[in-house]
């Protein structure tokens, strides 16, 4: 007969008193794993959705907000840049770009792009993507941007993959691409028309005159970008109040020099079905969307300072700032979480001492018994110590099946509220940890009465009554 | 098998005092004899049986079992030697309540040198009578079958020495000649030395050797 079942059995002899401590461990062990799980797949979620892009670029601010703006699609807008400063961004001359745009002889308004020279911080970048933020729909954020931004992957290796329909087309300006959750939640289908909102949140007016038809729904990506909506940047331009007037930009010093001069020139012109594209310098951005050319390392690095230096635009990394947002606020955040829960596992284990301890007194005897049978006093010490673990580790085991019933539970509220998907099969590394933790825990909460046991004097505690 | 040599105990007093309870120049038992040990309560019989398995330390003296002067022994070294050499039956039989009279007897050997031998535990108990009884609890026996189970677990580890601390002193008097026997007749068969003290004259009367304590004890 092993130590360990001479533990389970006096367990079993005190089966109210063990359930009921093994079960307040349990409920703690089941706070921590949630707490565990849920902010450590937030974290990694953020994280890993900062990866995308290596920097974010816009207008002077909250680096932080520009970075939740873009790439969660949270908090308020930002302000904006001139979209010829997103030009500087473009890796072709003018030409190229409106060829790369299979839009020679289209006769759209791209027609009409400046004969732009090369980019200043082109031979820095690999991709630049546009987003014009600041309308909505129902309870989702629009983004006019350009359709290259599905052709690239939105992780590394991971590609947007279309459930339904295809991308939208530059030269088709009304088109929009819709996120998966966006079309589970409104309903929308392929060919369905909407039309957006000015502004964020429901005290906005409805673009009535101008709207939007949805040509592709995505696949779940597990990003912000499920419960967005994409549309043909081109066609977010002409919405009702989206064109800027030029007389009032301050540009400082966006633009290169001799630029200005090209943009004035400008002049949209028809001859196509589509209608007119918005004049460049009626033209902003809210954000580029920059991945840096990884062929060009030096440039890239000083690519950041050199748009620094710029009075009106910043560019900021969207990974340090969303390490600097978890390091700094939702870390000690967490952090106190952890510790209050860590608390309550501790709680319970100084339950476990107590329920153990007080059976002591009743114990004495059977103790002396065994001891009496032959059993040296670390045996009958490491009994108790076992029956500690064992309460512990059985109650940790329930709490961590528990822990993860209740993040499955809570799965669908954690879509919706911070688009981060997690399931009952969401594990983090630190869980690990819990096993040893709770074996340090229930071996000091069990040393007090393995102790007691340990020092049980034999010869009276048989001589006493029963 | 049992020798003391000019063994000594007493206890401290609440006022300080030393008490004085044994003071045993000599005493034998040899293989396989069966001896009783009679006293008035209170006399220190419990205490020098437990002296005797050496659950207590004397305060001086030799108490050499098969060989062996276990007062001599560091604690966990005693231990064993108990596990491997002594039984111990107890007056209020000490079945530990959360296990079966199985598990109770295999308990005794769980804590010896050797290997824990299910069949003989088994294979007492059917001896003692309680082989249709392998499974129950304490609470599910009579009195005299946990006594039998207290016997059985006692003789586990094939002890050379068994103490038997007044084992019929909780069993009604139809029980009581059983228990006896049963004792006795296991102590036979595996050659074992046998101290039974009791305060029953009956009892005593069937035993070739009767030992009254306060003749050995030289207080």
């Amino acid at each position: 007969m092993s130590l360990f079942k001479i533990a389970w059995r006096s367990i079993q002899q005190r089966a109210l008193s063990s359930w009921l401590t093994a079960l307040s461990m349990a409920l703690g062990v089941a706070l921590v794993v949630t707490v565990l799980v849920i902010m450590n797949t937030v974290e990694e979620t953020f994280t890993r959705n900062a990866q995308g892009f290596d920097l974010i670029v816009g207008a002077k601010g909250g680096a932080l907000q520009l970075v939740l703006n873009t790439v969660y699609h949270l908090s308020t807008p930002v302000e904006n840049v001139p979209y010829d400063f997103y030009l500087q961004f473009k890796r072709g001359t003018s030409e190229q770009m409106i060829e790369a745009a299979g839009m020679l002889g289209g006769g759209a308004g791209y027609a009409l792009l400046p004969r732009q020279p090369r980019g200043r911080f082109a031979s820095a970048v690999d991709v630049a993507i546009p987003y014009c933020l600041g309308d909505s729909y129902q309870d989702f954020r629009v983004v006019g941007t350009e359709p290259s931004l599905f052709e690239i992957d939105y992780a590394p290796g991971q590609y947007y993959q279309f459930a339904e329909g295809r991308n939208f087309k530059t030269e088709n300006f009304f088109e929009a691409v819709i996120g998966s959750r966006v079309a589970r939640e409104t309903g929308l289908k392929l060919g369905d028309k909407f039309n957006s909102t000015h502004g964020i949140g429901p005290e906005g007016h409805v673009h009535k005159d101008t709207s939007f038809e949805v040509v592709g729904i995505l696949e779940p990506t597990g990003t912000p970008n499920d419960r967005a909506v994409f549309v043909n940047i081109e066609g977010f331009y002409l919405l009702d109040g989206h064109a800027f007037d030029p007389s009032i930009r301050e540009t400082g010093n966006l633009t290169q020099p001799g630029l200005e001069n090209e943009l004035s020139s400008f002049v949209p012109q028809g001859g196509h079905a589509s209608p007119q594209a918005l004049p460049i310098d009626k033209r902003e951005v809210t954000a580029i969307l920059i991945r840096t050319d990884p062929h060009n390392p030096i440039a890239a690095i000083s690519l950041n300072k050199y748009i620094n230096k710029n009075p009106t635009a910043q560019a900021v990394a969207p990974t340090r700032i969303i390490f600097q947002l978890f390091e700094n606020i939702v870390g000690n955040l967490r952090s106190l979480l952890l510790l209050l829960t860590c608390l309550i596992v501790v709680v319970a284990g100084i339950g476990i001492m107590v329920s153990i301890y007080n059976s002591m007194s009743d114990r004495r005897r059977d103790i002396a018994v065994m001891r009496a049978l032959g059993a040296r006093r670390s045996t009958v010490m490491t009994v108790i110590l076992l029956e500690s673990i064992g309460l512990s580790l059985g109650g940790g085991l329930a709490g961590f099946i528990l822990g993860h019933a209740a993040i499955g539970v809570l799965s669908g509220l954690m879509v919706e509220y911070t688009g981060v998907y997690l399931g009952f099969f969401s594990f983090v590394r630190w869980e690990a940890l819990l096993l040893p933790g709770l074996v340090v825990l229930s071996t000091l909460a069990g040393y007090l009465p393995a102790m007691s046991a340990y020092k049980t004097d034999v010869s009276r505690s048989l001589q006493a009554n029963p | 098998m049992l020798d003391l040599i000019q063994v000594s105990k007493s206890y401290i007093e609440p006022n300080g005092k030393r008490l004085p309870i044994l003071n045993i120049p000599r005493y034998h038992v040899g293989t396989g004899e069966q001896v009783v040990l009679m006293g008035r309560s209170g006399s220190g019989k419990t205490t020098l049986l437990h002296i005797i398995a050496g659950i207590s330390q004397p305060d001086r003296g030799n108490v050499n079992v098969a060989g062996v002067n276990i007062a001599a022994l560091p604690e966990a070294q005693r231990d064993r030697f108990r596990a491997d050499h002594i039984g111990y039956v107890f007056q209020t039989f000490n079945l530990l309540p959360g296990f079966s009279a199985l598990e109770n007897v295999m308990l005794g050997m769980a804590f010896a040198g050797g290997a824990v031998d299910r069949s003989r535990a088994i294979n007492l108990l059917e001896r003692v009578g309680l082989g249709d009884r392998l499974t129950h609890k304490p609470s599910q026996l009579s009195v005299g079958e946990q006594q039998r189970v207290s016997v059985a677990r006692a003789l586990a580890n094939r002890p050379r020495l068994l103490l038997a601390d007044e084992p019929t002193a909780n069993v009604d008097p139809s029980n009581q000649q059983h228990i006896v026997d049963l004792i006795r007749q296991t102590c036979e068969e595996e050659r074992v030395a046998l101290i039974l003290v009791t305060h029953t004259p009956e009892v005593a009367s069937q035993f070739a050797r009767v030992d009254r304590l306060e003749e050995i004890n030289q207080l």
